[in-house]
C-alpha cells in the first residue's frame, strides 16, 4: 500500500537526522538560514535560465556526501513528487514555441528552456528541503525556529504534532486494516462510513490530547517545552555559513559554467 | 494544490511569507491572551490527526476514484480560527519538509491559501453566520459545503494569481482560471459533504466535545472579527503595494505568463485533452506573439537563450552545454571522491 511506504519514509528521514556527521553537528539555525539563502538564490534566476543552475547541484551533493545521506533515497523522494512539476512545466513548450537557438542543428524553443529551468529549480529546491530535514532532527529545527523568533505557542504545538504524527498514523493504519478486513472492494469506503471512521479517530485523538495534557501538567508543563540541549553558534558554524554565501554569490552573479565551457572549447580546438 | 518553489519568484514568495508571518503573530497573540495551556497539546495532536485522517481514503460517489480529507475547515470548526490557523500552518510545514509537498519558500503561499482563507475569512464570515448556534444537521451540511467550496475557490484563485505574478509558466490567465476553479469546485463539494458528515457525527455522538472546546476558546466574535478585518485590510494594502511594484517592474509578466500548481492527486488523467484545449485557447488569445522576446530581452543572461536576441553568438550556447556537462562531472567526482576517501579512513 502506498501509504505504508510513505509512512516508513518519514521514519527513515527521521532516523537519518540523528546521525552524527559534520553536517549534522552544525547549529540548526545556521542550517535553516543556509537552506533559505540557497532556495532564494535558486528561484531568483530568470525563467529561461538553465546553464547557470547546474553548479548549484554542488550544494545538495556536498551535503549528501558529507552528511552520509543515501543518494538513492533522496532521489526517490524527489522523483516521487516530480510528476507535479512536470505537469506544470509541460505546458511551457506547448505555449511558448518560439525558437530561440539552434544547437548542433536541433532547434530549441523558449518554452523548452523555461520547462527545463522549472525542472532544475524543482530538483534543487526539493532536495535542499529534504536534506535540511535529513541532516537536522525535527525537534532541532523547531528549536531553531524558536530562537529565530517564531511564536512559542506555534513551536510547542509543532513539537507535539511531530511527536504524535507517528502514533496517530499507526492508529490510522489499524483503522484501515480493520476496515479492509471487514469489507470487499469499495464497500466500506463510502463517505458515510468514512465520516464515522474519522469521527472515531477524532474522539480518540481528543481523548489522547486530554491524557497528554494531564500527564504533562503533573510533570510541570507551563506552556513551553524547554530544550536541555544547548546549541551554540561556533566559528565552524559561521565559517560554514560564510562559505555557503560566497558559493551562492559566485555562482549567482558570475557565469562560471559558461566560462568553463569556453575554456574547454579553447583547449580542444 | 500546493504552490511549489520552482514556480515562484522571490518577490511573490517573500510577500506571501510576510503576510503569513504577520497573521501567525496575530494568531499566537490572540491565543496567549486567553491562555489555557490545555489547547497546546490538543492543537499539536489534532495536527497529527489531520495527517492520519489523510491516510484513510473514501470513494467519491459515482466516480469510483478515491478522495482524502483536506482539513482546514474541520480544524476551524473544532478549534476556532486562531488555533486552527496555527495548526494548519504546522501541517503544511511538515508536508513541505517531509513529503516535499510544496516547498519552504512556497510555504508562505500555501499557508496563506489553505490557512488564512478557511480560518479567518470563511469561518467567521460564512460558517458562523450560516450555522448560528443551530445543531440542525441540514444547516451544518449547507454551511460546511458553502464554506469549503468558498475557501477552496479563494485558495485556487490565489494559486493562479501567485503563479501569474511570478511569471514562470506560459498558461494564459483565462485558461488557467478555467482549469483551476472547476476542479476545486468539485473537490470543495465533496470535501464539504465529508466535513459536514464528520461534524454531524461528532455532534450526535459526543456533543460536549464541540461545546467544551468552543467554551475554552476565544469567542468574542464581534470584536475580534472587526480586528481581523482591519488586519486583513492592512495586509491587503501591503500585499497589493508589493505586488503592484512587482507588476510594474515586469509589466509583461502580468499579461500572459502563468505557472501553476495542482495537488498531485487532484488533476484528472486526461491532460492530453486539456493541453490540446489550452493550446487552442492560447492561439485565440495570443495578443503578443512576440512576448517571450520582450521579457527575455530584459534578462539576456541565459546562455542558450541569448542567441535569439541582439548579439547572437553561435558559440555561447555550445559553451553553456559543455560547461554544464563539465560542472556536473566535477560535482559527481567531488561527491564520489569524498566517499571513497572517507571509506578508506574509516
Amino acid at each position: 500500500m502506498t501509504f505504508d511506504s510513505l509512512y516508513f519514509d518519514i521514519g527513515r528521514l527521521d532516523r537519518l537526522s540523528y546521525r552524527d556527521t559534520f553536517v549534522h553537528r552544525l547549529d540548526p539555525r545556521i542550517k535553516v538560514i543556509a537552506a533559505i539563502l540557497f532556495l532564494f538564490t535558486v528561484i531568483s534566476f530568470p525563467k529561461y535560465e538553465v546553464v547557470a543552475l547546474v553548479p548549484f547541484f554542488l550544494f545538495p551533493a556536498l551535503i549528501m556526501t558529507i552528511g552520509d545521506i543515501p543518494v538513492p533515497f533522496i532521489l526517490r523522494k524527489v522523483l516521487l513528487v516530480s510528476p507535479f512539476a512536470v505537469l506544470i512545466g509541460i505546458f511551457n513548450p506547448l505555449l511558448d514555441a518560439t525558437t530561440v537557438a539552434v544547437i548542433y542543428g536541433i532547434p530549441v524553443s523558449a518554452g523548452f528552456l523555461s520547462f527545463l529551468s522549472i525542472l532544475l529549480k524543482f530538483a534543487l529546491t526539493v532536495s535542499a528541503a529534504l536534506l535540511l530535514i535529513a541532516t537536522t532532527s525535527f525537534p532541532a529545527v523547531c528549536h531553531a525556529l524558536r530562537r529565530l523568533g517564531f511564536p512559542a505557542i506555534f513551536v510547542t504545538q509543532l513539537l507535539f504534532l511531530y511527536r504524535y504524527l507517528f502514533v496517530l498514523m499507526e492508529e490510522a493504519m489499524r483503522i484501515i486494516r480493520a476496515r479492509d478486513m471487514r469489507s470487499f472492494g469499495t464497500r466500506g469506503t463510502e463517505i458515510k462510513v468514512f465520516a464515522r471512521l474519522i469521527g472515531t479517530l477524532l474522539f480518540r485523538t481528543v481523548d489522547r490530547a486530554e491524557r497528554i495534557y494531564h500527564a504533562m501538567l503533573s510533570r510541570g508543563f507551563m506552556g513551553d517545552i524547554p530544550s536541555l540541549r544547548k546549541y551554540h553558534i561556533t566559528t565552524i558554524d559561521l565559517a560554514y555559513l560564510a562559505m555557503t554565501i560566497v558559493f551562492l554569490v559566485i555562482f549567482r552573479f558570475f557565469r562560471v559554467t559558461e566560462g568553463i565551457g569556453r575554456i574547454a572549447q579553447e583547449l580542444f580546438r | 494544490m500546493h504552490m511549489a518553489d520552482a514556480l515562484l519568484s522571490p518577490t511573490v514568495g517573500t510577500t506571501l511569507w510576510a503576510g503569513t508571518a504577520a497573521v501567525s503573530g496575530y494568531a499566537s497573540m490572540k491565543l496567549r491572551e486567553r491562555i489555557d495551556d490545555r489547547i497546546i497539546p490538543l492543537m499539536g495532536v489534532l495536527g497529527a490527526f489531520i495527517f492520519a485522517a489523510q491516510m484513510i481514503n473514501f470513494t467519491i460517489p459515482g466516480t469510483g476514484s478515491s478522495g482524502h480529507l483536506g482539513g482546514g475547515m474541520i480544524l476551524a470548526i473544532i478549534l476556532g480560527p486562531h488555533a486552527a490557523f496555527l495548526v494548519m500552518a504546522s501541517v503544511l510545514m511538515v508536508q513541505a519538509l517531509f513529503f516535499a509537498d510544496g516547498g519552504l519558500l512556497a510555504l508562505g503561499c500555501n499557508i496563506w491559501n489553505l490557512g488564512v482563507y478557511p480560518c479567518y475569512l470563511v469561518y467567521p464570515l460564512i460558517y458562523k453566520p450560516l450555522t448560528g448556534n443551530s445543531k440542525n444537521p441540514g444547516r451544518i451540511l449547507v454551511a460546511s459545503v458553502a464554506s469549503v467550496v468558498i475557501a477552496l475557490q479563494l485558495g485556487a484563485f490565489s494559486v493562479v494569481m501567485e503563479t501569474l505574478l511570478s511569471g514562470k509558466s506560459e498558461l494564459p490567465f483565462g485558461a488557467f482560471i478555467l482549469l483551476m476553479q472547476p476542479i476545486h469546485l468539485a473537490i470543495g463539494l465533496i470535501e464539504g459533504v465529508v466535513t459536514a458528515g464528520i461534524i454531524n457525527h461528532v455532534r450526535s455522538a459526543r456533543p460536549e466535545l464541540l461545546d467544551s472546546i468552543a467554551a475554552s476558546r476565544p469567542l468574542d466574535t464581534a470584536i475580534s472579527l472587526r480586528k481581523v478585518m482591519v488586519t486583513f485590510a492592512v495586509l491587503a494594502v501591503i500585499t497589493g503595494g508589493a505586488l503592484s511594484w512587482f507588476a510594474s517592474t515586469y509589466p509583461d509578466g502580468l499579461e500572459w505568463s502563468i505557472e501553476k500548481v495542482y495537488g498531485k492527486g487532484e488533476l484528472p488523467e486526461d491532460e492530453h485533452g486539456i493541453a490540446a484545449k489550452l493550446k487552442g485557447i492560447q492561439e485565440k488569445t495570443a495578443f503578443f506573439p512576440d512576448y517571450n522576446l520582450k521579457s527575455a530581452g530584459k534578462e539576456p543572461k541565459k546562455a542558450e537563450a541569448t542567441p535569439a536576441w541582439p548579439g547572437i553568438d553561435a558559440g555561447t550556447s555550445a559553451a553553456g552545454i559543455i560547461g554544464a556537462a563539465i560542472v556536473l562531472a566535477l560535482i559527481l567526482l567531488i561527491g564520489m571522491g569524498i566517499r571513497t576517501f572517507r571509506g578508506r579512513n574509516a
